[in-house]
């Protein structure tokens, strides 16, 4: 397991980040969220032995970052961000040398190396420079030299960024396959990828920890949580009549679109929709909706800009 | 995993990336044209009528100078600038292993362009009787000088991202341990400084540890000397590198 304890980082006089402090355990896949320039690359280069701490302490599977970084980075898969590599070399050549660090040999080696290739799909570009690859294609090799040696602690830095939709939908199965026993560390900024692939999100802004909890504690923050929406078929005046609903808060017009927004916990999926048959009401779809992670997102990233520039 | 076998790992690497790219190729065909231009021409190898490799040997420190920066100024800076230093770094690997591995592989291919010279060698004991130990001695103390200025190359290139950067510093330092052991130098400071003073700034020159051992005699204080610098030169850029790494 990780534990991070008062974690501080500063470049002179700017604190990328400040105070963090969490444990993580075997078998959770955490999203770590948070505005561009929140700290998030800078504390994975930590966990990673990449950059020293200021201050605090980073202990991963009982070993301190600091006097066992050998054998820390033994046990860990990384992917930085933008997944460099180095470009002169073939895909093959690039992954023989990286099993070959990682002290695979032999047989063992060439099947971990037939693995990844399979499970990120190279085999089409193993004999090509990888300077000359795609950006999605140079982020597979990255996820490749990752997962060569099968880690216990998998980081990911932006593991699905410059991928088109099949291709990250496919590097999310491939992560939701493999975190069983491990502990995987995914940073994002597509906060879809937290529920399809988390099971903890932890948002950072500005260094420090301002959530953290399960994507569906997340979405239940959302004022859209439980919200009723209604597509409508014809254009109705105003959606007034809803507003007298009991545990409605506020109700929100669009075209062909009422959105009811109920206070916190409540459920009034049903009344909504009694509501509207006996307002006799022509509507194309009524649902309930997850939440609005985008929103939730904003509301809590900014309001920690706000009171951090205050 | 032991060190070595790291390092080994990490120095082939290194090695199939100069010829993966044209960077070893370029360097070797650069060193064998011009020191044949240098030795036949500024040298007069053939009008001299004496049976060694002195001409040839003479203008290796000046022909260093700068290619050994140009073939060093790409091994930290290239890493910091693509940001692959973060993959290499994160790798279960030390920074120690990283730079010997870095230093042997480069050291292997300036070893390679001089082994490619064997022609020059093979016409001198074609045409007169040369004392091949002498030559020999010259060879390995050549290789030892470019270990010398490779040493200075990938420690200036740790300190910058830009390649043009850590190749102006390097050939700058390079020169300044060049032009120790030449005369003007040395005759400029005759009178300015004690004899003693004079003597450290002449022992630091490349060229006068290279010509004693380019006279045939491989001394413990010249192999040594060079030994030192490489050494010094290394630690130097190991401490920067893992200070600089991030930024």
């Amino acid at each position: 397991m990780i534990k991070i304890k008062n974690l501080t980082k500063r470049f002179g006089d700017f604190v990328a980040v400040n105070d963090l402090s969490f444990d993580i355990n075997p078998g959770e896949v955490v999203g770590f969220l948070g505005p561009n320039g929140a700290g998030k690359s800078t504390t994975m280069k930590m966990l990673t032995g990449f950059l020293a701490a200021s201050s605090g302490s980073i202990s991963i599977n009982g070993l301190n970052i600091k006097e066992d970084a050998l054998t820390i980075k033994q046990g860990l898969g990384y992917l930085p961000e933008g997944a460099p590599a180095y470009g002169d070399m073939t895909v093959l050549q690039f992954l023989s040398f990286i099993a070959d660090v990682r002290g695979l040999t032999g047989r063992k080696k060439q099947a971990r190396i037939a693995r990844v290739i399979k499970s990120v799909e190279l085999a089409s570009v193993l004999d090509k420079s990888i300077e000359n690859l795609s950006k999605g294609f140079k982020r597979r090799v990255g996820l490749a030299q990752a997962i060569i040696h099968d880690p216990k602690v998998l980081i990911l830095d932006e593991p699905t960024d410059g991928l088109d939709p099949n291709q990250k939908h496919h590097v999310r199965e491939l992560i939701k396959n493999l975190a069983k026993d491990k502990i995987v560390i995914i940073s994002t900024h597509i906060l879809e990828e937290v529920t399809a692939v988390c099971n903890r999100a932890l948002i950072i802004a500005n260094g420090t920890k301002i959530f953290d909890g399960t994507p569906q504690q997340l979405q239940e923050k959302s004022s859209y949580h439980h919200a009723v929406t209604i597509e409508l078929t014809q254009e109705v005046e105003n959606g007034d009549e809803l507003k007298s609903l009991p545990h409605v808060t506020s109700v929100v017009d669009g075209k062909n679109k009422i959105t009811v927004l109920p206070t916190s916990g409540q459920n009034i999926f049903a009344s909504v929709y009694d509501k509207v048959q006996a307002l006799g009401w022509q509507f194309d779809a009524i649902y309930s909706e997850q939440g609005r992670l985008d929103d939730i997102f904003r509301e809590l990233t900014t309001a920690s800009t706000n009171a951090a520039d205050a | 995993m032991n060190q070595l076998s790291m390092i080994s790992i990490l120095t082939k690497r290194e090695f199939m990336s100069f010829f993966a790219t044209p960077i070893a190729y370029v360097f070797i065909a650069i060193f064998l044209i011009m020191s044949g231009i240098m030795t036949f021409n500024l040298g007069s190898l053939f009008e001299r009528g004496q049976a060694d490799l002195l001409p040839f040997f003479n203008f290796h420190p000046w022909l260093y100078l700068f290619l050994v920066p140009a073939f060093a100024m790409r091994s930290w800076s290239e890493e910091r600038r693509s940001g692959s230093i973060e993959l290499l770094m994160t790798l279960p690997i030390t920074a120690l292993q990283a730079m010997v591995a870095k230093f042997v592989s480069a050291w292997l291919v300036l070893g390679l362009a001089l082994v490619f010279t064997f022609p020059l060698w093979a016409t001198i004991n074609f045409l007169g009787q040369p004392d091949n130990g002498v030559i020999l001695a010259a060879y390995i103390g050549s290789w030892l000088m470019a270990g010398a200025f490779l040493a200075i190359g990938i420690c200036m290139s740790a300190l910058s991202k830009s390649q043009v950067v850590a190749f102006i510093l390097s050939v700058s330092i390079s020169f300044l341990f060049v032009l120790s052991g030449t005369e003007a130098v040395i005759n400029s400071f005759k009178g300015v400084l004690p004899t003693g003073a004079i003597d450290v700034i002449a022992s630091l020159s490349f060229i006068q540890h290279f010509d004693s051992i380019a006279k045939g005699v491989i001394a413990l204080n010249d192999v040594g000397y060079f030994l030192l610098v490489i050494v010094s030169w290394l630690t130097a850029g190991l401490v920067i590198i893992e200070d600089k790494k991030a930024s």
